[in-house]
């Protein structure tokens, strides 16, 4: 029964995050005074694009066709470990969140070769600003999970949820600090504006989009399929880590219904918030990243020091 | 004139230096007549006088070369002409006194087969493959069909600028763009995301303006010009008739010039307001250029209710206009007026206050004042880089010697700078506007045209949106163009994109670039 709804849930995970893409487009359409597409949009790019036939350089090697299949396969795996409807399944049971990081890291690791793989100066540009990146947000982001870990003494995410549901509503400010920084962080690791611009046109200032830039057809769809799964994951990490009430502590069809219900309008909210803050900001310039993300570490890390310092004197 | 001082002083200081000018008077300007050994002695001495280098051309007339050369100071042009031998076509390069000569000299040499001597850089430019390695294309042996291959070559062996060392790398960029803009190539040489040096390659949109316009009717000529560069129509038609105009020998009435004043600053305004947007999209603040794509649509949307073309092509023809504006458009362009002010005024406020917007557009692509001078830099960046020329103040021409206005000048030299000198030559343009319309009187707006003598030549000046645009023509017998030579601002405006763009990185290139905004079809012809 467990298993079946672990499965259920990764399934849902797959299957309802292009539609907060969808979403998300559709907000930032309106605050933009423009005319929004349909929230199913990106099912229908996606579906044209797999019906396409895939177009892969001459020049390319095995590296470059298998690397859709290993990157979307290892975020669907991520989503495993994240509780969306309900804790205390056995995939989240199994693995802990730095091996969902870890799942990240690989996945981004074939992105990376197989932009270099190429052999385009694009790609080989998107892989090194990539790598950048990333070195500096993932320290950041593991320094906000640890602030969580060490509140729940935990790196088992629906543990740590679980811990967070049964102590009710306190004010941790370590929590306001690890917030914060996981944001930042998830805004940087998702290729959102301010650090990249998903939709832009111009190779020069690509970050995400200039690695899978000879990407086509069902290649591509699998990558952008996995870019908005990897949104909404870290959309239910902030979602439900910080705010995890509404989530289901048993298998009911009640509650199950009611957790898919409201994370649904958690993620809403959220990607309110991300549309304004995308449309009130210009891109950074690209060494401006590292401050952003400095910032990310030292909210991390002041997140620690206040858990350390205020909450485990007590 | 009071600033016809310096010309005596010039011929005066030419004479001394036993360079031998003779003078023949134009319908618009001097033409100063040298020897072809004196060609670059001159302009050392048009260095030491500030004189700016403006154009340069040739033509083949029977077994002779005429090669021009346009120079300006106080608002005063000078065509320089030497005449070669076609059996021995050569002379002493500008481009080492004026780098502003520098690409100019290599379409003549590509497109006429004239060797400039000592010239600093004399690799092919507007050659690509489309024509066999020693046809000049624009001597008269050429037919105008020419002889194309079935599929143009690739030019694969251009030899680019190098750079070696570790972790220097190259990026080619283009010519084939993600988005939808003209075709061309830029070689990048960077270290880490610092950019070492640009390269850029243009020509790809070469269309052969100068070669089919030979035999044209004057009509015919004005449809061509206004198609040199689609966004400046106006300008460019503006220049050519003005030209062919002068001549023939012919007045346009005042109400034409002042609807061509009109149509001119709506072109302006209708363009800035796109780049301004267009800036804003680059750095991905993408509400700003929504709003600016949305006033620029209405107000091409006017254009076409009004004028009956939303790009106003093919408005301006030679003589006059053939569009008249009724009492009611009159209402309509003021009123649209009132309406673009108020909301542009929200616009501007709300960008002004964006800090991460001031961030990215702040000291980025710096130009100096100093290089702006030296390349002879046009249009709004010369403008935000301290270099105020105007045609419309400068040498002024009917509508705007009738009318007071301000020529916005700023020296921060960087592309927020190019973007309010933008603004604030939209306010002006909004003014005049209203001004032109104030001034009309009822009247023709088309004067009847004269054949033109064989031979009679001028050159059309005017300010475009990007800036000064000159226009030569000359006239062959039976009312039929010999020579159709349009320098597009963009020719000047270009080579400073490399300069800019030094010390910046490899993400800021896009917005630099939109913030120069030159024409690629402007500038290949």
């Amino acid at each position: 029964m467990s298993w079946l709804i672990a499965i259920l849930q990764t399934l849902l995970f797959v299957a309802l995050a292009p539609l907060l893409a969808g979403w998300l487009k559709w907000c930032k359409c309106c605050l933009q005074n423009r005319k929004a597409p349909s929230l199913f949009q990106p099912y229908r790019d996606l579906i044209k694009l797999t019906k396409k036939q895939p177009v892969v350089a001459g020049h390319a090697s095995w590296l470059f066709t298998i690397a859709p299949y290993i990157i979307f396969s290892a975020t669907v795996l991520a989503a495993t470990v994240v509780p969306l409807i309900a804790v205390d399944l056995p995939t989240s049971a199994s693995a802990d969140v730095i091996v969902m990081v870890g799942f990240f890291a690989f996945a981004r690791f074939f992105l990376a070769l197989a932009g270099l793989d190429i052999g385009t100066a694009f790609g080989g540009m998107g892989s090194s600003r990539e790598m950048t990146i990333s070195s500096l947000a993932e320290p950041a982001m593991l320094m906000a999970i640890f602030t969580l870990t060490m509140t729940a003494s935990t790196t088992n995410l629906s543990v740590a949820i679980s811990h967070v549901l049964n102590e009710g509503l306190v004010l941790r400010p370590s929590f306001v600090f690890a917030l914060f920084a996981l944001m930042l962080v998830a805004i940087a690791e998702t290729g959102r504006v301010p650090v990249d611009n998903p939709v832009t046109h111009l190779e020069l200032t690509m970050i995400h989009e200039a690695m899978i830039l000879e990407y086509s057809g069902r290649h591509l769809a699998l990558i952008e399929w996995a870019s908005q799964l990897k949104l909404m994951l870290y959309g239910v990490l902030v979602a439900n880590i910080f705010f995890p009430w509404g989530i289901a502590e048993t298998f009911s069809l009640q509650t199950l219904g009611l957790g898919l219900l409201v994370i649904l309008g958690k993620l809403a909210v959220l990607a309110i918030f991300l549309a304004v803050s995308e449309t009130l900001v210009a891109k950074m310039r690209m060494f401006r990243v590292q401050e952003y993300l400095g910032f990310a570490y030292l909210l991390g890390l002041l997140g620690m020091l206040s858990h350390i310092i205020l909450e485990t004197s007590r | 004139m009071s600033s016809s001082n310096w010309t005596v002083d010039f011929l005066n200081q030419l004479i001394s230096a036993a360079v031998t000018v003779e003078q023949i008077s134009l319908p618009s300007t001097t033409l100063w007549q040298t020897e072809s050994n004196h060609w670059q002695q001159f302009a050392e001495l048009a260095l030491q006088q500030n004189m700016r280098w403006v154009a340069g051309w040739a033509e083949h007339v029977q077994d002779r070369f005429f090669i021009n050369a346009c120079f300006e100071k106080q608002g005063v042009y000078v065509l320089l002409r030497a005449i070669v031998n076609a059996a021995k076509p050569e002379l002493p390069s500008q481009a080492i006194v004026y780098p502003a000569a520098n690409r100019s000299e290599r379409h003549t040499q590509d497109m006429f087969g004239i060797n400039f001597i000592g010239h600093p850089d004399n690799r092919r430019w507007t050659r690509h493959k489309a024509w066999p390695k020693h046809s000049h294309p624009l001597r008269k042996d050429f037919s105008v069909q020419g002889t194309p291959d079935e599929i143009t070559q690739p030019d694969m062996d251009y030899p680019f600028v190098k750079a070696h060392g570790t972790g220097a790398y190259e990026i080619p960029v283009g010519p084939v763009h993600a988005g939808i803009i003209e075709p061309g190539h830029f070689r990048f040489q960077a270290v880490g995301e610092l950019i070492l040096n640009l390269e850029e390659r243009l020509g790809y949109v070469h269309k052969g303006i100068e070669k089919i316009a030979e035999g044209r009717s004057p009509e015919s000529l004005a449809r061509l010009a206004g198609r040199v560069s689609g966004d400046t129509t106006v300008g460019h038609a503006w220049a050519a008739c003005k030209a062919m105009e002068q001549a023939a020998g012919i007045d346009i009435p005042p109400r034409a010039a002042l609807i061509r004043g009109v149509l001119a600053e709506r072109e302006r305004v209708a363009n800035h307001m796109g780049d301004m947007g267009a800036i804003c999209n680059d750095v991905a603040f993408v509400f700003a250029q929504m709003q600016f794509t949305r006033l620029r649509e209405l107000w091409l949307r006017t254009n076409a209710t009004v004028f009956g073309h939303r790009l106003l092509m093919d408005r301006i023809i030679p003589g006059g206009v053939n569009c008249d504006l009724s009492e009611e458009s009159c209402a309509k362009i003021k009123q649209d007026i009132i309406q673009l002010r108020k909301e542009l005024s929200e616009i501007m406020s709300a960008v002004d206050l964006n800090s991460s917007l001031e961030d990215r557009l702040f000291t980025a692509g710096y130009l100096a004042p100093e290089l702006a001078a030296a390349f002879g830099t046009l249009g709004y960046v010369g403008r935000a880089s301290g270099q105020s020329f105007d045609v419309r103040k400068n040498a002024p021409y009917a509508p705007y010697d009738q009318v007071a206005f301000k020529v916005p000048v700023e020296t921060q030299g960087d592309i927020a700078s190019r973007f309010w000198v933008r603004n604030k030559e939209i306010n002006a343009a909004l003014k005049l506007i209203e001004k032109f319309i104030a001034l009309l009187s009822p009247g023709d707006i088309i004067s009847p045209w004269k054949t033109p003598v064989a031979g009679s030549e001028s050159l059309g000046i005017v300010e475009g949106w990007r800036g000064e645009i000159v226009s030569y023509i000359r006239f062959d017998a039976d009312n039929k163009i010999a020579r159709f030579y349009p320098r597009d601002p963009s020719i000047l405006n270009w080579p400073v994109l490399e300069k800019l763009v030094l010390d910046n990185i490899v993400p800021d290139f896009p917005v630099c670039n939109k913030s120069l905004n030159g024409s690629y079809s402007g500038s290949d012809l």
